[in-house]
């Protein structure tokens, strides 16, 4: 049983690695990996679930760490951005210029990650239907388009 | 040129994918305090009481700011208190901050503190805030402190006013045989960086002040705090790391100051203060509105005689940067045309709304969208094809701006070109609209830009060049990488001017006042030009040190040396020289004595022949040159129910000599797709007490991933000769056309002049159907 007052201890599984950590049961995953265990990488934007820039995978789907409470983790595989390295996704978005200022680049990464590891095969509307989740305000989205349908279809 | 005009892959690329990246609000350290602040509910108020007893007792509470009387702030005039006092003047305004050991602590405490407000009359646009009856937003706004050659009309909400007086405009209208006269507007809107502003701040004991902000002007950081606070200029230490987008809205000096206020608060402590979303859309500068008269006149021929713009810039609360906006909207106060006689009256205004900060084109998307909607409806008043209208009255080298600069082939971009090329891009010649069944039309609309800066005369940027032991070197630039790529432009610059390859030229990414030489701010598009003259200097500085060592040691002249490929070689024998790790940390003699040191190369560049404008006339030299370009956008529009959607956007701009071809596609299409948010669907909603009802990305949505159109983009190359390699200004110019021909096109495709941003289902249809 959870306590679910005060502070309480709970173990990530993040990339790969057990991670104890002491959280209040209303922090956010969000707000867990990048005060209590320097995992940047997932950026807040709008904490509302609007923006996307802080979507991690949870047991491989996209899931918006600022909509997640870290007590609900635990037991779970989560993978953040710094997970990943020299994926053909990361490749692809350097290639296409994806990104300009990089600020919601590791949220777009994550979700188009699992997007390839789900639907190899997705066609264009549901490329569109996952990437909607996530805001670019730098880019007109062309490059991302680009970068995403290079790796899948170039397969 | 072997570096110039290639897709280099910036320098960041890989820390941007992997996650490493660092933005302002990623540092953090232990012991670091949190800042929140409490922003107010109302449009205009005054403050009755603000009760923070509640909020003390939250255990972890460090200070509270709240009720004091700071210097006030404001870049020409010092009209914002930093935190409220008296009353507040727009929803989101900072009323106090609360610091606090943990950001959730902070947070709970700032919902604690109670602020009785009484509400005010709301000034809630700034066509009411210049009739003769409005309320009063500054009741003694001739009191304040204020820049020479800034006016603002005691008892009115007028803070400035900026006038053009081009020609003789009686003459002007005795010559036009055909006039249009319209009103147009749009509410203010916001930039949306993804990353939200966030500062951090922390004064050591001996009084050294350091600020580490996510800002497209450290140096202003640095500069406005020492003029407000009277701290020595020296000992402000402001450093920025990457930055999440920018688009002019960090290019404000506003949560730093709040830092700063929050820091001393509890004896100097690292206090950090990051903005949630809804902060920054509202409390945080925003992008400004505009309410515009357009008067234009012409020939029956459709030549341009006479324009007579107003222009009623919505400043907001605050006026800091509205009173450089609505200067800008007078310096280019028209499209790219050849007019005689042009009067232009600019004012900033002030309302109850939140107050604007630059925006990516800095007011001339602004000024675009109502002169170029102005141009259709005078085409089509002539039944003259829009385009043609345009081709007709495009200005030339020879031919004057309307601050009556006379303009030449470097000094302006090649408009005729460009329209000739859209025209041919977009299929003009098919028709500008065209019926695809009885329920959607496909209609295209055109609008031609240009842009100047209009930054101070002084405005100036360094370099250093450093090298490393192994020949290659470092560049150490002031410009912020705000996501434009302009520092790996700039390797690539000083990599093609010592022939060597961009991968041996080392960039540092973040800027710190105390180390890095200024660059005025990073905004304008200015970068390439005023950064890149200074690279280029110092790397001139850098290869005649090199050439002096060398020559000594080759026992030749200098001048008969040359450099590339990390080497410095006799021009003649190019196998006779000298490796650079041999001479760039000094040469050692075979007898073990030295000359020389490490190479450091120094360079600046300061803008040439800026003036100030003449304030009768408006006359002066604003900025080193006007980029150009002409844009379409076709839509489909859907008659049953106002919907449409943009299927194509094309631009072709004359950006002078391309520097990295991806990257400059890169910038025009992301502002592109800003232009087309701006003009199709972002503002802010205020309710009739001036409240923003759509503070949040739920409500206020940019433009999403499927919902861009095909890009069409090429470049005309007409070289700007001060600038290196030809170069124009490239990170705005993608914007300023495109909520001009989204109205343009729309407007011919529901049949109806559309005089109001956003161009919603809804407005298009209250306009046809003439419904408020």
């Amino acid at each position: 049983m959870l306590k679910l007052t005060g502070t309480t201890n709970i173990t990530l599984n993040i990339n790969g690695e057990k991670r104890p950590v002491t959280v209040r049961p209303s922090e956010t995953l969000l707000g867990i990996l990048r005060g209590k265990l320097g995992l940047t990488g997932a950026k807040p934007g709008c904490l509302n679930g609007d923006c996307g820039a802080c979507t991690v995978m949870i047991d491989g789907k996209p899931m918006k760490s600022c909509l997640m409470l870290g007590v609900e983790a635990p037991g779970k595989k989560i993978q953040t951005v710094e997970g990943l390295n020299g994926t053909p996704i990361q490749r692809s978005f350097i290639e296409h210029f994806a990104f300009q200022c990089g600020y919601c680049t590791p949220g777009f990464i994550m979700n188009c990650q699992s997007l390839i590891d789900t639907n190899p095969n997705a066609p264009d509307e549901i490329i569109e239907e996952w990437l909607k989740s996530n805001i670019c305000r730098c880019t007109g989205y062309e490059e991302i388009e680009k970068a995403i349908k290079s790796v899948l279809r170039d397969k | 040129m072997t570096n110039i005009g290639k897709s280099v892959i910036r320098k960041e690329a890989e820390d941007k994918v992997t996650g490493r990246a660092k933005y302002t609000a990623d540092y953090s350290s232990v012991g670091m305090l949190f800042g929140k602040t409490v922003i107010s509910k109302h449009g205009h108020a005054r403050i009755n009481n603000i009760d923070v007893s509640e909020a003390e007792k939250v255990p972890g509470v460090r200070a509270i700011v709240a009720g004091e009387r700071f210097p006030l702030t404001g870049e020409e005039i010092r009209d914002r208190p930093p935190i409220a006092v008296d009353k507040i003047r727009y929803h989101g305004e900072v009323t106090a901050i609360v610091v606090a050991d943990s950001p959730s602590i902070a947070k709970k405490a700032a919902t604690l503190i109670h602020v009785d407000y009484v509400p005010l009359p709301v000034v809630n646009s700034p066509r009411e805030a210049v009739k003769k009856s409005a309320p009063l937003v500054h009741e003694n706004v001739a009191l304040y402190e204020k820049d020479e050659g800034v006016n603002p009309i005691p008892e009115s909400n007028i803070a400035n006013h900026t006038k053009i007086r081009k020609g003789n405009i009686k003459k002007g209208w005795d010559q036009s045989e055909v006039t249009v006269e319209n009103n147009f507007s749009f509410p203010p809107s916001d930039h949306i960086a993804m990353e939200t502003r966030s500062a951090i701040a922390e004064i050591k004991p001996n009084g050294d002040i350091h600020i580490k902000t996510s800002s497209q002007a450290p140096f202003m950081v640095k500069e406005l705090l020492s003029a407000y606070f009277n701290i020595e200029v020296g000992k402000i230490i402001v450093d920025t790391p990457l930055v999440g987008g920018g688009y002019g809205g960090k290019a404000s000096v506003q949560l730093e100051i709040l830092a700063y206020l929050a820091s001393k608060a509890v004896g100097g402590r690292v206090v950090k203060m990051m903005n949630e979303r809804e902060e920054d859309l509202i409390s945080s500068p925003c992008h400004m509105g505009l309410d515009a008269t357009v008067k234009i006149g012409c020939t029956k021929e459709g030549i341009l005689k006479a324009a007579e713009l107003t222009y009623l810039v919505d400043s907001g609360a605050y006026s800091d940067k509205a009173i450089h906006l609505s200067r800008a909207c007078a310096v280019d106060c028209t499209g790219p045309y050849r007019i005689d006689h042009i009067w232009c009256d600019s004012y900033a205004v002030y309302t109850n709304h939140p107050y604007p900060a630059p925006y990516r084109g800095f007011s001339h998307a602004e000024v675009h969208f109502v002169f170029e909607r102005a141009m259709d409806i005078l085409a089509r008043k002539l039944r003259m094809d829009p385009l043609e209208l345009r081709r007709k009255n495009a200005i030339l080298p020879g031919d004057t701006s309307p601050t009556q600069v006379v303009l030449n082939r470097s000094t302006v971009g090649d408009v005729p070109q460009c329209i000739e090329k859209v025209k041919e891009l977009s299929r003009w010649n098919e028709g500008q609209i065209i019926e695809v069944d009885k329920r959607y039309v496909r209609a295209k609309g055109i609008a031609c830009v240009w842009k100047n800066s209009t930054i101070p005369p002084e405005s100036s940027s360094g370099v250093v060049i450093t090298f490393n032991e192994d020949g290659t070197l470092n560049l150490i630039s002031g410009v912020v990488e705000i996501g434009t790529g302009t520092k790996t432009v700039l390797a690539q610059m000083v990599a093609e001017y010592f022939r060597m390859d961009t991968n041996d030229v080392y960039v540092r990414m973040n800027v710190d006042t105390q180390a890095t030489p200024e660059h005025w701010k990073t905004v304008a598009s200015r970068g390439t030009l005023m950064a890149g003259r200074a690279a280029l200097a110092a790397a001139e500085d850098a290869i005649n040190q090199i050439k002096d060592i060398a020559s000594r040691v080759l026992k030749v002249r200098p001048d008969d040396l040359e450099v590339g490929n990390r080497r410095i070689f006799l021009r003649e024998e190019p196998n006779r020289g000298l490796d650079f790790k041999e001479v760039v940390y000094g040469y050692t003699y075979p007898e073990g004595n030295a000359i020389g040191g490490q190479i450091i190369g120094r360079g600046n560049y300061i803008l040439r022949n800026v003036t100030h404008l003449d304030p009768e006339t408006g006359k002066g030299n604003p900025g080193p040159e006007w980029a150009v370009g002409a844009q379409v956008v076709e839509v489909e529009f859907d008659r049953r129910d106002y919907t449409y959607r943009i299927l194509k956007a094309i631009s072709v701009l004359d950006i002078g000599k391309v520097l990295n071809y991806k990257g400059a596609l890169g910038q025009v299409t992301g502002a592109m797709c800003m232009g087309l948010g701006f003009g199709g669907r972002e503002s802010f909603i205020f309710d009739q007490q001036g409240r923003v009802l759509n503070p949040q990305l739920r409500t206020y949505r940019p433009v999403q991933f499927g919902e861009q159109p095909e890009y069409i983009v090429e470049f005309v190359e007409t070289p700007h000769i001060d600038a290196p390699f030809g170069a124009r200004g490239a990170g705005e110019q993608g914007l300023l056309g495109m909520p001009a021909a989204l109205g343009n096109s729309l407007s011919v495709a529901a049949g109806v002049e559309l005089f109001h941003l956003p161009l919603i289902p809804e407005s298009i249809w209250a306009e046809k159907e003439g419904r408020e």
